[in-house]
Formats: structure tokens, sequence, C-alpha cells
């Protein structure tokens, strides 16, 4: 018996450097987190901070870059392309973000009615989302052919149009063609995001309003809006980020063209980096856009601030 | 946030039939169609032969008459696409697994060790997640230069993580903060350890959240183009969306046929995947966005 507890206190002595180690919490901590960490700032945060020196720079593709300042956003701001590409950029984020909100806000609507098989129609809607982007856009590029075109041919038969639309070939159809292959996508993430937003409404809320007498309007505009408005911000904030930041759409369907009509700043930083080389040029580029993304996420985080303390609740 | 499940008849019956028609089923018809029209298009001309893809005159462009193969036969003999679709395999579970790993170690830390500074690392991961891959590629293709992975599997497997790592582990976050800690203290107290507790109580009781970041990781990886589009130049090494993009088009002719069956049997491994796990993927993308 003395000997077994003898030998129990030497074993607690000798491996209590080691479990005190484990069990502290701080050290513990930091173990758990190295795989994250590591992988996070080798390919992450050291880009981020590679990114902002090479914008600085010269460097091409296979060289070494010289220091040049601010000169890489000197040749830009002279820049017509680039200066189109901004002006697209924002158009493309601001008009397909307000036709996604609307028509993903009607389809949540829509949905969260009384539905047969509910549960496999929001599966079906999800489906654009889900599907590799890429691969969609390639169907869309089809769609817009101008010599195959089926919204073409379909108009010409009810002789709405008398010859094919050059959609890819003409700068404002190319405009709205890729708004609207974007639109397609990006409306089922709004509408099932929202979806859940509305499904957490307690419908006790609605049948008040119904013994006050409100109309649908009303029950939307004072019930609806108010207790969606936090997720709503959420949403709006990613799928703006989303739509600035896009490349697969635009890279598919037309290439930045025509004669750059519908390069993104996304997709000019890609073919003056990668296409042509000029590393530093494109991550100037790339950088170009990172006030706009800062603005918008503080713009949705002191939205949210603002309706969080108007609902009443702490900071 | 709580789902209310309600049974309640509502004001319903008040609506006659051809009313609630008109104000719900048609407008849900109509997007639904034009929801899934692109798929419709896609999957027609992947089995409409030639003579029937270049001739709206003669034939109806929304029918086909002698459905054929031929397009896929060529896709699958003529093309790398066998060995896109391994990489697209290989890269998008390995990088799933990957991110899996980090990220249940990394929530676990953040949520339940609860180490000095916590709440800021989790908040930093969670601005890692607002980093848009379209800013991040340039300087990315010259580390991934740096580090020699250039044009190979192991590039795409090992920068995949840093956009599921934000989401995994804030997704997971969520759900390991729903489990009492009361069982956790039980556990202690029995004498287990921390990575025994991690393993045998929080993970399976977090199950169904694992799988959701699981699923929508591999979803995200299997769909990612950007990268894959920079960090591999050669035919054999690519992904199945880069090259459907940059190998089926030979200057001005495109092979429509052959691009349409590439995109349509890109997408339905993933379709496939989803509609086995619709309500997790679902609560992954809406749980990344309600926190």
């Amino acid at each position: 018996m003395a000997v077994m507890a003898e030998s129990a206190v030497a074993q607690v002595k000798r491996s209590s450097m080691w479990t005190r180690a484990f069990e502290s919490r701080n050290f513990l901590g930091a173990m758990f987190m190295v795989p994250a960490i590591a992988i996070l700032i080798l390919f992450l945060a050291y880009p981020l901070a590679l990114g902002l020196w090479l914008g600085m720079t010269d460097t091409k593709i296979g060289g070494v870059g010289r220091y040049i300042g601010f000169g890489n956003f000197v040749s830009l701001a002279k820049d017509s392309v680039f200066w189109l590409s901004v002006f697209n950029t924002i158009f493309y984020t601001f008009a397909a973000s307000i036709v996604k909100f609307a028509i993903g806000l009607y389809l949540a609507l829509l949905l969260n009615e009384r539905l047969p098989f509910k549960s496999m129609v929001r599966a079906i809607v999800l489906l654009p989302f889900v599907v590799p982007t890429v691969l969609s856009a390639i169907a869309f590029w089809w769609i817009y052919d101008s010599q195959f075109s089926i919204i073409s041919w379909v108009l010409l038969k009810a002789g709405l149009i008398t010859h094919y639309i050059d959609f890819l070939g003409d700068p404002w159809n190319a405009r709205w063609s890729v708004v609207a292959a974007n639109i397609w996508r990006g409306v089922p993430f709004v509408a099932i995001t929202l979806l859940a937003g509305l499904q957490t409404i307690s419908p006790s809320l609605y049948e008040a309003a119904n013994l006050d007498g409100a109309t649908n309007l009303q029950r939307f505009r004072h019930i609806t809006l108010p207790m969606l408005s936090p997720i709503i911000a959420v949403v709006m904030t990613f799928s703006v980020l989303m739509t600035f930041t896009d490349f697969q759409l635009i890279y598919t369907i037309t290439r930045g063209g025509p004669i750059n009509a519908t390069h993104l700043m996304a997709t000019l930083s890609f073919q003056r980096a990668i296409t042509g080389g000029n590393l530093g040029e494109g991550a100037a580029i790339s950088n170009a856009m990172i006030p706009f993304l800062v603005a918008a996420i503080l713009l949705s985080f002191f939205g949210l601030q603002r309706s969080r303390w108007q609902q009443g609740g702490r900071d | 946030m709580t789902t209310t499940d309600d049974q309640s008849v509502g004001m319903d019956y008040l609506e006659s039939f051809p009313r609630r028609f008109l104000r719900v089923y048609f407008p849900l018809g109509l997007i639904i169609c034009f929801l899934l029209f692109p798929f419709y298009w896609m999957a027609i001309a992947t089995f409409k032969p030639d003579a029937e893809m270049y001739d709206y005159e003669k034939y109806n462009p929304f029918w086909i008459v002698h459905p054929t193969l031929e397009h896929i036969k060529k896709l699958f003999f003529d093309t790398d696409y066998p060995l896109w679709m391994w990489n697209t395999v290989i890269v998008s579970v390995s990088s799933t697994f990957i991110s899996l790993f980090a990220s249940v170690c990394a929530a676990y830390a953040i949520e339940r060790l609860r180490y000095k500074g916590s709440r800021y690392v989790g908040l930093a991961i969670f601005l890692g997640y607002l980093v848009p891959p379209s800013i991040l590629f340039i300087p990315l293709a010259a580390t991934v230069f740096q580090l020699g992975l250039f044009d190979g599997n192991l590039a795409l497997i090992l920068t995949y993580p840093t956009f599921l790592i934000p989401f995994c582990t804030w997704l997971l976050m969520g759900y390991f903060r729903t489990i009492p800690y009361e069982l956790e203290e039980c556990a202690l107290i029995d004498g287990a350890t921390r990575i025994q507790i991690l393993m045998k109580i929080t993970l399976p009781l977090s199950l169904p959240g694992v799988i959701s970041a699981g699923i929508f990781a591999f979803t995200l990886s299997w769909n990612e183009f950007i990268y894959a589009l920079t960090f591999i130049s050669s035919s054999e090494n690519k992904t199945i969306p880069v090259g459907a993009i940059t190998e089926l088009v030979n200057g001005d002719v495109y092979h429509w046929g052959a691009l349409m069956a590439a995109a349509l049997t890109g997408s339905v491994p993933v379709v496939i995947l989803y509609s086995f796990f619709v309500e997790y993927y679902v609560s992954a993308m809406t749980g990344a966005v309600k926190e």
C-alpha cells in the first residue's frame, strides 16, 4: 500500500511539468491554434502584406522589382482603361446588387408562404449558387452567342426584334448581359439567407397586426422589414463584397471585352499582372479595391450598430 | 435565433385558389424557370448532335431529335478531362480535410480553452474571411512560386484553406458555443484530458456542424477558379473549371458541345453531394451570415 502511494507521488512529480503545461489553457490553446495560424500567416497575412508592397514596386514576372513609391498609382490615374474598369465595377456592383436584393427578398417572401414540397423547392432554388460559377457561366456564354442565342431566336419568332441581338459585342449590351448572369447566380444566396431570417420572426406579431386590421403592405412595412433589417445588412454586405470582387463570370463570358467595356478591377489586374507580366501594376490595381471594400464593411458595421441600438439592444 | 415551426392554418383559407395562384405560385414558377433555364440549356446542348445545334430552322432548338453521346465521348477520350476531374477531387478532398482539422482545433481553443487573447484571434480570423481571393491572388502567386509549389496540386491544396479555415472556424465556433459547459466539467473531473474531451464529447456533439462545414468547404473548393487559373499552367494539372475554359477553346473555334458536356459533368458531382446534404449546406450558408 505504502509502496504504491510512493510510486504514485514520484509519478506525479515526474510528469508534473508536462501535465501542468498541458493543463495550462494558454499553452494548450497556443498548441491547438498552430495548424490554422501557420496556414493563415503563410498564405493569407504574408501575401496580403506582400501585395501592398508589390503595388509600390515595378516587379515583372521572373524579375526583381524596384521600389517606386506611388508610381503605379500615378500612372494608373492617367490610364483611361483603369478608370473605365472602376466605373464598370461600380456599375456592375450597384446594378446587380439592387436587383438581387429586390428579387431575393421577393423570392424569400414567396418561399415563406405555405407551399407543397417546400424543402424541395428551396433546394432547387439554391442550385445556381451550388454549381461551379465558371461552369454555369459557360452556359450563359452559349445563351449569349451572337449567332445561336436562344433569347434572340425566341424574340425573333415572337416578332419583337428583326435581327439577332449582339449580346457580347456591344458595350452596353455586354454590361447588362454580365449583370444578368450575376443576378442569376446571386439571387438564391440572398433569397435563402433572408428566408432563414424570415423564419425567425414570430407569427404572433402578424396575428396581432391582423387583429388590428393591418393590410399586407403595412405588415410588411412595419413588421417584416424592421425585424429583417439586421440580416439584410449582413447579407447585402456579403453580396456587395462578392460582386465587387467578382472575377469568374467576367473572365468566362467576356474576358473584359468588347474593348474593355466589361473589365472589372479584378479582371484588369489579372490581365496586367498574369497575362501581361506586370505584377507590380496588377497588385496596385487590386490594392485600389481595398478602400472600397473597407468602406462597404464599415458602412454595414455601423449600420448594424445603429439598428441594434434602435431596437434597444446593448452595443 | 430559433426557427418557429408554425403549424397553424393562419388566414390562408380566406384566399381563393385563383387569387393565391396569381399571388404565390405564378411568380414563384416564373422565378424558378429563370433559375433553372441555364441548366436545361446546358443539358440539352450536351446531348445534341452538332447538326441540330447549329440549325435552328430545321430543328426546334428546345428539343433534341437524335440524342447523342458524341460530345461526352470526345470530352472523356480526346481531352485531359479525366485528369482534371481527378485533380479537382484530390484538391477538394485534401483541402477540405486540412481545413476541417485546423478549424476544429482553432475553434475549440478559441471557444472552449479561452486562452489569453482568444477573442482577438477569433476576430482576426473572421476578418480573414472578408479578404477576397481577387486581391490576394497576385502576391499569393509570388509566394507559391517562391516556395516552389507552382503548377502542382499542392499549390491549390495549401492555398484553398486560406478561405476555408476562416469560414469553418467561424461556423464551428458557433456550434461549440451551444454545447453545455457542464459536460466538459464532468469529464475534467473524471480525469479526461482536453484532447479526450474534444474527441469524445465536443466533436460527436457538434457532428452536424462539422458536416455542414465540410460540405460547404468541399463545394467552395470544387468551385474555386482564380487561384487554380493563376497557379496552374500545364493541362494535366488543371481543375475542371480552369481546364474547361482554357483547353476546350482552340483560338476562335469553340467546341460548344464539349464545353457544355464539361459544364454538365463538372456540376453533377457537386449537385449530387448537395442533394444528400441540403439541410447541412443551408445551415452552413445561413450560419456564417447570421453570427
